[in-house]
């Protein structure tokens, strides 16, 4: 497993060339292209904040701009639940590689996410736009964790995609499975509403067993609230996540030979 | 010589997932089964203790029929599956073109494909930018290089994904059958390229059907039947010995055909319309054709005959009251349900005088002089008036091979000759 593991640093030109074409193929054809990347976001956002500040009007002032304070937490979920959904899928609808040249299984959930993280990346320039306008900025003591925050979710996300791709070739049920557990999830996690909430409060042993609840408090905490007192549990998540990568390598590896065969 | 594949007792066992249609994760949890149940159930033997090698610098091709478990020998070669068992032993750089562009991704341009693709293929970035133009030329695509891929024909989609594999200057290159789909011109540029290969001391292992690009290109070949080696060694003992076996194969074929035939066909069925049935048996019944063979140069009752062999077709009768009026008939249809020859005693101006008990008939052909097809037979024993005793209607097959592709019905026996200023090699 390890042996697999340290090939992987050899095909990272793979992956670089792979992340890069789907980027380009993703857009290819329309005629906005690339500026899709900027647009789908922010979309997003303006049907969110309409709801929430208009419709249904957040309470809280302490939220308040709600469009920044949502988007802090909606952008980094964005690459999640996205980055699982394609890579469920990554290993069927690459059969052909897996069947037919020598291909290194593993790089496909990969690309997945790391094309996702670029999505997500480019996001971040969407919100920076949002914060300046609003004049909203976040605190400069806090901003040195937030590389710390993206790198935990990169090797939590990885490690799900691994074994979530292994296992969908042998469950296709895991792809409409997954689309409804991720709604669940999104809607259990402190992004439209904040941690604070009295109602969150009262579960909180039940949210903290929640990886993403994690997350998103640190990039709120980080992005949007002056302070981050977040720190040690995103370290204990970091800990986890790498713990979540291995078993999900480890599963990756042990099914890897089923693949060329049930695929 | 040291060889450049080597596989040692081999086997290959593909597993069937049990019941994967009905154990949904859900099921699977509950029952607490996910790990038992992505254990094989059912086994399926690929390839079952195959042994061979492949010396540095050889061109070696595998032969055998579909489901022989060739692909799955190269696959093994490849790397892209593993042993169940034995070892696969390869040296060198390699490179597999089993299925052409099969990286290829519709939507961005060839320019940017050869590049990903030369990389999955384990080229640097620097390695392709250095044999680009060789690869744009060799697929003879320099206009289009810039147009996505979705826009190529599949020639061009499969010109540009050999030139690619190619290019990967490989020590060892494996070849699935790729050649059998790109055109005449395009074949003969892959096979020189195959050629020089060769002469630069690659190791190139062939899995295909074309028999003659084994003969022409292989040094060795091996021939592999129901996942085991039959014979390895020369390509033409080898592709001797495989074609032996087909006809075996298709003689039991015949047989089986000819057997069934006959069951679903009685004796004594009801009159019909001789001149429509395309296949059955009919008649009184009074004189009975109780057996039917053809029979080869050997002596040997058979279904598979090489056109130009001496057959004959043997039919043993009986009767039950003695009579003087019979007529024996046979006919040669081919597939088409063209008549190809028919005869009988009484147009033959035998005249009958007496049929008593059982009775032997031979009806011997000295030059089977037929093209290659699949042929059916025609046996009756009928009134001179032409009411039937027992007709039997294209109830027997049996095929005929030759060594020429040519075509036709009757392939009579013929020479050329040529004025001096003709020539060939």
């Amino acid at each position: 497993m390890f042996a697999n593991l340290g090939t992987l640093l050899r095909y990272r030109g793979l992956i670089q060339s792979l992340v890069a074409r789907d980027l380009k193929a993703r857009y290819r054809g329309s005629v906005l292209g690339f500026v899709w990347s900027f647009v789908n976001p922010l979309l997003l956002l303006s049907i969110y904040s309409f709801v929430f500040s208009k419709v249904l009007p957040a309470t809280d002032s302490r939220t308040r701009p709600y469009a920044v304070f949502m988007f802090c937490g909606l952008l980094p979920w964005t690459w999640f639940a996205a980055s699982l959904t394609d890579a469920t899928s990554s290993l069927i609808s690459g059969g052909n590689l897996i069947k037919k040249v020598l291909f290194p299984a593993e790089v496909l959930p990969i690309v997945s996410v790391l094309t996702n993280m670029v999505h997500f990346l480019l996001g971040l320039l969407i919100l920076a736009a949002f914060m300046i306008g609003f004049h909203h900025y976040p605190h400069a003591a806090a901003l040195p964790w937030f590389p710390v925050v993206i790198i935990v979710q990169l090797i939590f996300t990885l490690g799900l995609a691994l074994a979530l791709s292994a296992l969908t070739v042998h469950f296709r049920d895991i792809r409409d499975l997954l689309a409804n557990v991720l709604t669940l999830w999104f809607f259990a996690t402190p992004i439209l509403y904040p941690y604070f909430l009295p109602t969150v409060e009262r579960f909180l042993w039940l949210f903290r067993l929640n990886p993403f609840y994690h997350l998103a408090v640190s990039y709120q905490e980080i992005l949007f609230f002056d302070r981050f007192g977040h720190v040690r549990s995103l370290l204990l998540l970091g800990l986890l996540s790498i713990a979540v990568f291995l078993a999900g390598y480890w599963l990756f590896d042990r099914l890897r030979d089923s693949f060329a065969e049930v695929v | 010589m040291t060889s450049a594949i080597e596989l040692v007792n081999v086997s290959k066992v593909y597993r069937r997932y049990s019941g994967r249609h009905f154990a949904t994760l859900k099921s699977a949890l509950l029952k607490r089964s996910l790990l038992r149940d992505l254990r094989p159930s059912e086994a399926f033997v690929a390839l079952k203790d195959v042994s061979f090698s492949v010396d540095k610098g050889s061109t070696v091709g595998v032969i055998g029929r579909n489901g022989s478990g060739k692909s799955t020998a190269l696959k093994l070669v490849a790397g892209i599956t593993k042993p169940s068992a034995g070892t696969v032993r390869v040296t060198g750089r390699v490179s597999a073109l089993i299925e052409l562009g099969a990286g290829f991704h519709p939507e961005i341009s060839g320019r940017e494909n050869v590049f990903i693709n030369g990389i999955m293929l384990g080229l640097s970035k620097r390695q392709i930018e250095e044999r680009f133009d060789d690869i744009v030329d060799f697929a003879e695509l320099r206009e289009f290089i810039d147009a996505p891929v979705k826009t190529y024909s599949s020639g061009m989609y499969m010109r540009l994904g050999f030139a690619v594999a190619i290019h990967v200057e490989p020590e060892v290159l494996l070849v699935d059958e790729v050649l059998a789909v790109g055109d005449e011109s395009f074949t003969h540029k892959c096979l020189d390229k195959f050629g020089e290969l060769h002469r630069q001391g690659k190791t190139v292992l062939i899995v295909t059907h074309s028999l003659g690009l084994v003969e022409r290109l292989c040094d060795d070949a091996v021939w592999l039947d129901g996942g085991q080696k039959q014979l390895e060694g020369d390509p033409k003992r080898v592709i001797g010995g495989y074609l032996t076996s087909v006809e075996e194969s298709e003689r039991q074929q015949m047989a089986a055909a000819t057997s069934k035939a006959l069951q679903s066909a009685g004796p004594n069925q009801p009159l019909v319309n001789m001149f429509q049935a395309t296949e059955g048996r009919w008649g009184s019944g009074e004189i009975q054709i109780t057996s039917v063979e053809v029979v080869g140069q050997d002596e040997q009752a058979s279904f598979v005959f090489h056109s130009g062999d001496r057959v004959s077709v043997r039919l043993r009768v009986h009767a039950a009251q003695p009579t003087s009026d019979f007529v024996f008939g046979v006919s040669v249809f081919n597939s088409d349900g063209v008549c190809c020859f028919g005869t009988n005693t009484d147009i033959e101006n035998m005249s009958s005088e007496r049929l008593e008990g059982d009775g032997e008939v031979a009806f011997a052909i000295d030059h089977l002089d037929l093209v290659e097809g699949t042929y059916k037979l025609d046996v009756a024993v009928h009134r001179r008036d032409g009411a039937p005793y027992d007709y039997h209607r294209q109830l027997y097959t049996f095929r005929v091979k030759s060594r020429t592709p040519d075509v036709g019905i009757f392939k009579p026996a013929h020479r050329w000759t040529f004025s001096t200023n003709i020539r060939f090699k």
